[in-house]
């Protein structure tokens, strides 16, 4: 290894921790404004330091305060989003393991077919076919359902490819074994497949679920009504840059809500998160 | 990485004849009905023209395409959304592959910063948007306040370019976790052996870097300049809405917005359906660089 002289170790320090200043600073500040009177915050500068009104703010927001501006309370708004981002991480995993099981340890007719009908998907994000998309949602009467917030999302080639590559891995000798000992397909699925593909569910299920939690196209087309509505679009829905009667202080206490259970998500399940990054997108 | 399927010895597998098709059901009767249909359907609608009050269509091949192709809020749009793309991406790759290679040469609370770093990965894109808006905005945005001290007249609400600034720094800001940890995970696969030899015969850190460290940096480089361009084409809708709804004028409609307020709120669907179909021919070409070329030609050799 190089020495690294102690002058370039300082200089990398100073500039990592200039670097989280910038990347932590816009999420920093909107935790103190969410702590300020919205008198404060409607005369800039803000202080740098959290105010005394966490108490006051965050009870207002949750109980009522939110729901007199946008008509639905937080609880509400966070049980949306919550629902979506497990239905779309659940969904998603349970598909997509199923059908890589399916073009991986069977041969069956039209098998490359299937899986070039997923792969192509990839090719077709939502934004290309919004107009179309929605009247189908329009048609199987899935508006402002959980169902049509969740069940189009969780069609898609990723999750599939990283579990036919997983399991391409899986050597025949331990499909094999299991046939000679008379495992059938389902035993050999939940018993030796599931187990080993425990690290990859979860680093998907991290992957899936800040995905569900941040959409926002598809929750703005296919919510009509306010009950519906995820806690992202609701917060789009309350702020009003030139209107001089937006709550800012309540404002601030829902962007919290909205951004702290999806980084608690990253944060805690790093280890998977960061493994499952790097390798299911090489 | 399509081909090694072909190439795979005949693997043991289960017989079953029907199980199979019971496995794939669900995932293909989703593709079928939700983007095989819908894209089908773009592509039909791409080709008619509506009276307005849609009560006719008329068939009318690539009369919308000429239309589309050929009007200037269109060609302005494909300005914006290069401008905005590339922008992006440069700005969210330098900076991560900036902290990457000084969080290589720290040891201790490497851990700690990479922590702090993966947040934004976490915010949607709009309320990242919201947030960096919340600190510009122009009546009461902190930041905007600093700036108009310096005697900077700042106002993204008015002033197209401001605008497009404050949205490309929410959309980079955003990406920086994602593409730190890519080029964390590429630097530590750089041969240590190389860059010590090169240090022995020599050459300076800048220098090692730059003949060294970037070009076996290649294929993650090239490999994030596709998903951080995908990422700033589609992803950052949530932003564009949340900030600035194309405007001020259209200085920030981008291609998907566009499509999005053709198709929603002006109503006017071959318009909109022919841009659907255009952004597909550009994802399919995106995809398409991303897996023939990412994987076979920028590598190590």
């Amino acid at each position: 290894m190089i020495g690294q002289s102690p002058l370039r170790i300082l200089i990398a320090h100073a500039a990592l921790i200039l670097g989280i200043l910038i990347v932590a600073f816009p999420i920093y500040y909107t935790f103190v404004a969410s702590t300020q009177t919205l008198q404060t915050i409607l005369k800039p500068p803000l202080p740098l330091l959290p105010g005394d009104q966490f108490w006051n703010n965050y009870s207002e927001a949750l109980f009522g305060g939110v729901g007199r501006i946008g008509g639905v309370s937080v609880g509400r708004l966070l049980l949306n989003t919550t629902v979506m981002a497990l239905g779309v991480a659940v969904g998603k995993i349970f598909i997509s393991i199923l059908s890589a099981y399916a073009i991986v340890f069977f041969r069956f007719p039209l098998r490359m077919t299937f899986f070039w009908l997923i792969f192509i998907t990839l090719m077709l994000p939502v934004e290309v076919r919004i107009l179309p998309t929605y009247k189908v949602m329009v048609d199987l009467g899935m508006i402002d359902t959980y169902a049509g917030l969740i069940v189009p999302l969780i069609a898609s080639a990723t999750a599939t490819l990283l579990f036919r590559q997983f399991f391409m891995t899986i050597p025949g000798e331990l499909v094999e074994a299991a046939r000679v000992d008379g495992a059938g397909p389902w035993r050999f699925f939940f018993d030796i497949l599931l187990p080993l593909s425990r690290t990859n569910i979860a680093a998907l299920f991290v992957i899936l679920f800040i995905y569900g939690w941040t959409q926002y196209l598809w929750p703005l087309l296919v919510t009509n009504s306010n009950d519906m509505n995820t806690i992202v679009i609701a917060l789009k829905k309350m702020v009003s840059f030139a209107d001089a009667d937006t709550q800012w202080h309540l404002v601030m206490v829902t962007a919290m809500l909205a951004i702290v259970p999806p980084i608690l998500v990253v944060v805690l399940m790093q280890r998977w998160f960061v493994r499952g990054l790097v390798e299911s997108e090489k | 990485m399509l081909d090694e399927e072909t190439k795979l010895t005949p693997r043991v597998v289960f017989p079953n004849k029907v199980l199979p098709y019971l496995l794939v059901a669900p995932q293909l009767a989703i593709t079928l009905v939700f983007f095989y249909w819908p894209a089908g359907q773009a592509l039909y609608q791409s080709m008619l023209r509506q009276d307005p009050f849609g009560l006719k269509s008329k068939f009318v091949w690539f009369a919308n395409f000429r239309k589309v192709l050929a009007d200037p809020a269109y060609l302005n749009s494909i300005k914006v959304t290069v401008a905005f793309s590339l922008a992006t991406a440069i700005v969210a790759m330098a900076v991560a592959l900036l902290l990457a290679v000084m969080a290589e040469k720290v040891v201790r609370g490497k851990a700690l910063y990479r922590t702090l770093m993966i947040w934004p990965y976490a915010v949607a894109p709009a309320i990242a948007g919201m947030l960096w808006l919340f600190l510009f905005n122009p009546s009461i945005g902190s930041l905007s306040y600093v700036l108009r001290s310096l005697g900077i007249a700042w106002d993204p609400l008015l002033n197209g370019s401001h605008a497009m600034i404050l949205l490309v720094s929410a959309a980079a800001w955003k990406q920086i976790s994602y593409n730190f940890l890519f080029f964390v995970a590429g630097l530590q696969a750089v041969p240590k052996t190389l860059i010590e030899a090169a240090a022995i015969d020599g050459a300076r850190e800048t220098k090692r870097f730059w003949t060294i460290i970037f070009p076996l940096l290649a294929p993650t480089t090239f490999f994030l300049l596709v998903v951080n361009t995908v990422y700033a084409l589609f992803d950052t809708f949530g932003i564009v809405h949340a900030v600035t709804g194309g405007g001020p004028g259209k200085t920030t409609e981008t291609l998907v917005y566009k499509v999005y307020n053709d198709g929603f709120v002006n109503l006017i669907l071959g318009d909109s359906a022919a841009q659907s179909v255009i952004l597909m021919v550009i994802v399919i070409a995106l995809t398409a660089i991303q897996f023939r070329y990412v994987e076979r030609k920028v590598h190590y050799g």
